[in-house]
C-alpha cells in the first residue's frame, strides 16, 4: 500500500514538473511575453523596461531555467494588478475555495449515498422515483440560472439570505447550495446503479442466509463493493470543485479561486494565472491520491 | 406426517419474466429430518435450487412468486410467518452454503469478521463469536485459525474457502443445513475431502442435510434420500440404491445412462503419423510453475486427455502450443515443423489447423455477433472460403452436422441453451477445417445429459474427419469415456501417461491413484465398497 502511495506521489511529481514545462512554452509560443503580460496600453519603453526587468532578453534556456528556479521556491512574480506577490493572492482566494469545496463536497457525498442506496434497496418504489427525478433535475439544471432563481427567490423575495458577498455564515448557504445540486445529481445515480448491481451479488445472497438485517446488508455489505465506481466520479466532481465555481463564485461575489481566475485573465495579470494554475494542480494531484489511498482501503484485493 | 424437520408441501413458484410466467416448481414436497441427508437431484433449469431458496426466504421477488404450497419448520409455516421472525430463523436454525464460495464471500471484510457476524447479527456477544470462529475454523481443517481470521477471501484456496463457508454455517448450530452444489467447483480430491468433513459434521451435530447436486457421484456418496427433479417436477424419489438399479421415470432413466465413466474403454489404434509433439515445455511465472518438463506425442486421428487439477497447468499446456502464451524453453513440433520459432506469418497458416474449444460458450462466443456470422469469421482471415455465396451453403452443412438447424445461422448465442452454445463453438471450430481441436474443459459446464450429447458428437467428427483432440478435462468419467491416451498433470509435470485402459485399471502414480479413488462413482453401492475399502480419503 504504501509502495503504491510512493508510485503514485512520483507520478503526480512527474507530471506536475510537466505541466511547468507546458505552461513556460505555451506562455512563449503565444507571442511576445512583454505584449502578453503588460496591460493593452502598454508603452514600446514599458515593454523594453519589463523585458529587461524580467530577464526576457536572455536566452530560451536560461529563462526556463531561472523560471524553474523561481517556481521551486515558490515564487511566481509579482501580482500586476495588486502589486503584492501572486501566491499570496491565489492562497488567499483558496481559503475561501477550499472551505467551500470541503463543505459541499461532504454534504454531497452523504446525502448521494444514502438516497442512492436506499433507492436501490426498494428499485421502483416511490422513494425510488423521486430520488430519480430529483437526481436528473438536479444533473441538468444549469448552475447559473440556479444561482439567480435562488436570488430572487431566497434573497430578494423572502429576504432570508445575503445576495452576494461574504461575511456570515448566512453568505455561505446559497453558493453551497446551488454548488451542491449537479455534483449530488450525478453522484446519486451511480451509487443507485452501482448499489443495484452490488445488491445482486452473491455475498447479499450469503448475508441473508445468515440472518443479517436489512440496515447492514445495505450499508456494511454492499455499500463498501459498490463505492469503488462511486469514488472515481467523486473524484471527478471534487477536482472541478477544487477549480474553483467560476460562473457560481462570480454570480455570488464569492472571493474564491475561480472568480480570481477569469478576473485575472480579463486583467491579464499572467502572474496570478499562472500561479493559480500551479496551485490547483498541486490541489488536484493530492486530490487524486486521496482517491487511490481510499481504493486501498475499501478494497483489500487492490492493497494486496 | 408433520415428524419431520422441514416439511415442504405441494411447494409452487412461477418466475414472472418478460417472455412470461415460468413455472419454476410445481406442487413439489419433500421433507427431512434431523441426522438424514436428503439429495435433490436435477439439471439446470429443473428448479432444484428454487425450494431449498423458498425456505431461506432468499428468492427474489418479483420475479419469483410463490403461489402456492407450505413449508412447515418447527411447526410453523415459513410463508406465513413475518420477514423479521423469518430472519431470526435464517442462519440460526436453517443455515445454508452455495456452490461458488469465492463470490458468495464478501470480498472487502475479513473472513473472520463474516463468520464472527453470523453470531452477533443474532445477538450474540462478539467475544464469544470470536471463540467459536477460531473453534470452528480449526475444526474443519483449516491450519492457523488465528491468522485465517485476519485474512481476506481470496487469499483461500477453493476448498479452503468452501471450508470456511461451511465453518460459518456451523457457528449457530443450526438443525439443518442446506448446501446448494457445494462441491462443483471444486476438484475431484478436494470435493471428496469436503464431502467427508459435511458428513463428519452432521454426525458429530445430528443436523439435517439438504444437498443440492447434478451429480449422481455426490449422490451415491452422502444422500440417505434422493429427490430426481425435472422441469420444476419431482419425478422420481427414493434412496440412492433404489433410484440408481431401479429408476422408474424415463428422465431418471436417461440421466443415469449419460453418466460418463461406464462404457467400454477404447482400445488404442494401431499407430498413426505424430502430428503434435512438444519436448520439455517449461513455463514460469515469476515463483510459480506452471509446466515442468513436459514432453508430449499426438498422433494424427487419435486423442489425448490431460487430466489434472486446477493449476496443474493443463491450460497453459493449450496456450503454450497454439503460441498465445510463449513457453520459456522446450520445443513444440507441428507436423515436424517448430512452432516456437515461427514467424507470425507461418503462425497463421498453423493457426487454421488448430482451433480451440473453450469452457463456457456463454463467454467464448461474442453476443452481439450472428450464429453466421461467428461461424464465418474465420473465413475472412483465412482465404479457404472466399465466395460468399458459398459461405451460406456451408454454414449451413456446418449447423447441420452439429445438430443444429440451418436457419439458426440468423440468430444470436443467447438464443441457445448451453449445450446448443457449445455446438455453435464445435461449429465455429471445424469451419476453417482443423487438424486438431482443443478442447478446454469443454463439456464441464454442461449438465450430464448434454455432455454425453456433445462428447458424442465430437466423437463422430473425429471418426469422420480424421481430427486430432487435445482434450483437457478434470471429469475422469468424460476422458475414460473419449480418449485414447491420457496424460496425468500435477504441479506443472506430467505424473503418468499411457493408453486410457492402462491408466484407469492399472494406475502406476500415486497421484493417479488418489485422482481415481476420489472421483465419485455414480452406483452408490460402488461408492459404499469404496468407502469400506478405505480407497476414500
Amino acid at each position: 500500500m504504501i509502495k503504491l502511495i510512493g508510485q503514485r506521489a512520483i507520478a503526480s511529481l512527474l507530471s506536475l514538473l510537466g505541466l511547468m514545462v507546458l505552461v513556460f512554452f505555451l506562455s512563449r509560443l503565444t507571442g511576445d511575453p512583454a505584449v502578453l503580460f503588460l496591460p493593452i496600453d502598454a508603452t514600446e519603453a514599458m515593454k523594453a523596461n519589463f523585458r529587461a526587468l524580467h530577464g526576457l532578453d536572455a536566452p530560451l534556456f536560461e529563462q526556463f531555467g531561472r523560471y524553474v528556479w523561481d517556481l521551486l521556491q515558490f515564487d511566481f512574480g509579482q501580482s500586476l494588478r495588486k502589486a503584492r506577490p501572486a501566491i499570496d493572492v491565489v492562497m488567499e482566494a483558496y481559503a475561501w475555495t477550499l472551505p467551500l469545496a470541503l463543505i459541499t463536497l461532504s454534504l454531497v457525498v452523504v446525502a448521494a449515498i444514502v438516497l442512492g442506496s436506499l433507492a436501490a434497496f426498494k428499485i421502483g418504489g416511490f422513494f425510488d422515483r423521486m430520488v430519480s427525478i430529483i437526481s436528473l433535475i438536479g444533473a441538468s439544471a444549469p448552475d447559473f440560472w440556479v444561482a439567480i432563481v435562488a436570488i430572487v427567490v431566497f434573497s430578494i423575495n423572502l429576504g432570508w439570505l445575503p445576495t452576494s458577498g461574504v461575511g456570515t455564515p448566512l453568505h455561505w448557504v446559497l453558493p453551497i447550495a446551488v454548488l451542491f445540486i449537479r455534483p449530488f445529481g450525478l453522484i446519486v445515480q451511480v451509487v443507485r446503479g452501482s448499489m443495484l448491481s452490488a445488491l445482486s451479488a452473491a455475498y447479499v445472497k450469503t448475508a441473508r442466509a445468515k440472518g443479517v438485517k436489512n440496515l447492514p446488508i445495505i450499508f456494511v455489505h454492499t455499500l463498501r463493493n459498490a463505492m469503488l465506481p462511486v469514488i472515481t466520479v467523486i473524484g471527478d466532481q471534487a477536482a472541478a470543485m477544487l477549480n474553483g465555481a467560476v460562473i457560481v463564485e462570480t454570480i455570488f461575489g464569492f472571493p474564491g479561486i475561480g472568480k480570481l481566475m477569469i478576473d485575472s485573465i480579463l486583467q491579464r495579470d499572467f502572474n496570478v494565472v499562472l500561479a493559480a494554475i500551479m496551485v490547483t494542480a498541486v490541489a488536484i494531484f493530492i486530490m487524486n491520491m486521496l482517491i487511490d489511498i481510499a481504493y486501498g482501503l475499501l478494497d483489500p484485493r487492490i492493497r494486496h | 406426517m408433520s415428524e419431520a424437520l422441514l416439511d415442504v408441501r405441494n411447494l409452487s413458484v412461477d418466475f414472472h419474466t418478460a417472455r412470461g410466467t415460468v413455472h419454476a416448481v410445481k406442487n413439489v414436497s419433500w421433507s427431512v429430518n434431523r441426522g438424514e441427508t436428503l439429495a435433490i437431484l436435477g439439471e439446470s433449469g429443473s428448479g432444484k435450487s428454487v425450494s431449498a431458496s423458498a425456505v431461506m426466504n432468499i428468492l427474489d421477488m418479483p420475479p419469483a412468486q410463490i403461489v402456492g404450497g407450505e413449508i412447515l419448520f418447527d411447526g410453523q409455516d415459513l410463508l406465513k410467518i413475518s420477514y423479521e421472525t423469518h430472519r431470526a430463523l435464517n442462519g440460526k436454525k436453517i443455515a445454508m452454503i452455495f456452490q461458488d464460495p469465492l463470490s458468495h464471500l464478501n470480498p472487502v471484510y475479513t473472513v473472520g469478521w463474516q463468520i464472527v457476524e453470523m453470531m452477533t447479527a443474532h445477538g450474540r456477544p462478539a467475544d464469544k463469536a470470536r471463540q467459536r470462529a477460531l473453534e470452528l475454523i480449526g475444526r474443519v481443517g483449516i491450519a492457523d485459525p488465528e491468522q485465517a481470521l485476519h485474512k481476506y477471501p481470496h487469499q483461500f484456496s477453493g476448498g479452503q474457502r468452501q471450508r470456511l463457508m461451511i465453518a460459518m454455517a456451523l457457528m449457530l448450530k443450526p438443525d439443518i443445513l442446506i448446501a446448494d452444489e457445494p462441491t462443483t467447483a471444486l476438484d475431484v480430491t478436494i470435493q471428496a475431502e469436503v464431502l467427508a468433513l459435511l458428513k463428519e459434521l452432521q454426525l458429530e451435530t445430528g443436523m439435517a442435510m439438504v444437498l443440492i447436486t447434478h451429480d449422481l457421484g455426490v449422490v451415491a456418496e452422502i444422500a440417505d434420500r434422493v429427490v430426481v427433479m425435472s422441469k420444476g417436477e419431482i419425478v422420481e424419489q427414493g434412496t440412492p440404491r433404489e433410484v440408481y438399479h431401479n429408476a422408474q421415470h424415463p428422465y431418471t432413466r436417461q440421466l443415469i445412462g449419460a453418466a460418463p465413466g461406464k462404457g467400454e474403454i477404447k482400445l488404442l489404434e494401431a499407430a498413426a503419423p505424430v502430428l503434435l509433439e512438444t519436448k520439455k515445455l517449461c513455463k514460469t511465472y515469476g515463483e510459480f510453475t506452471a509446466l515442468k518438463d513436459v514432453s508430449l506425442v499426438l498422433h494424427r486421428g487419435q486423442t489425448l486427455a490431460v487430466v489434472g487439477e486446477s493449476g496443474s497447468g493443463k491450460s497453459t499446456l493449450a496456450r503454450a502450443i497454439l503460441r498465445l502464451e510463449n513457453p520459456d524453453s522446450g520445443e513444440a513440433l507441428w507436423k515436424g515443423q517448430d512452432l516456437i520459432g515461427m514467424n507470425a506469418r507461418e503462425l497463421l497458416g498453423v493457426r487454421r489447423q488448430i482451433q480451440m474449444v473453450f469452457q463456457d460458450p456463454t463467454q467464448s462466443l461474442n453476443p452481439r455477433m450472428s450464429v453466421y456470422q461467428l461461424i464465418s469469421e474465420g473465413w475472412d482471415i483465412h482465404p479457404i472460403m472466399p465466395d460468399h455465396a458459398q459461405r451460406r451453403e456451408r454454414v449451413a452443412e456446418l449447423l447441420l452436422q452439429v445438430g443444429l438447424e440451418p436457419d439458426h445461422a440468423q440468430r444470436y448465442p443467447h438464443q441457445f441453451s448451453g449445450g446448443q452454445r457449445q455446438r455453435i463453438a464445435i461449429a465455429r471450430a471445424l469451419a476453417l477445417e482443423p487438424e486438431l481441436i482443443i478442447c478446454d474443459e469443454a463439456v464441464s459446464a454442461l449438465d450430464v445429459s448434454i455432455q454425453a450429447q456433445v462428447i458424442a458428437l465430437l466423437e463422430e467428427v473425429r471418426a469422420r474427419l480424421g481430427i486430432s483432440f487435445l482434450f483437457i478435462a478434470h471429469d475422469l468419467g468424460v476422458v475414460r469415456d473419449f480418449a485414447d491416451t491420457v496424460i496425468v498433470m500435477k504441479a506443472g509435470e506430467i505424473v503418468e501417461r499411457g493408453a486410457t485402459r492402462q491408466i484407469f485399471e492399472a494406475p502406476q502414480h500415486d497421484y493417479t491413484r488418489r485422482l481415481l479413488a476420489a472421483n465419485l462413482d455414480p452406483d452408490p453401492d460402488i461408492q459404499a465398497q469404496r468407502r469400506l475399502a478405505g480407497a476414500h480419503p
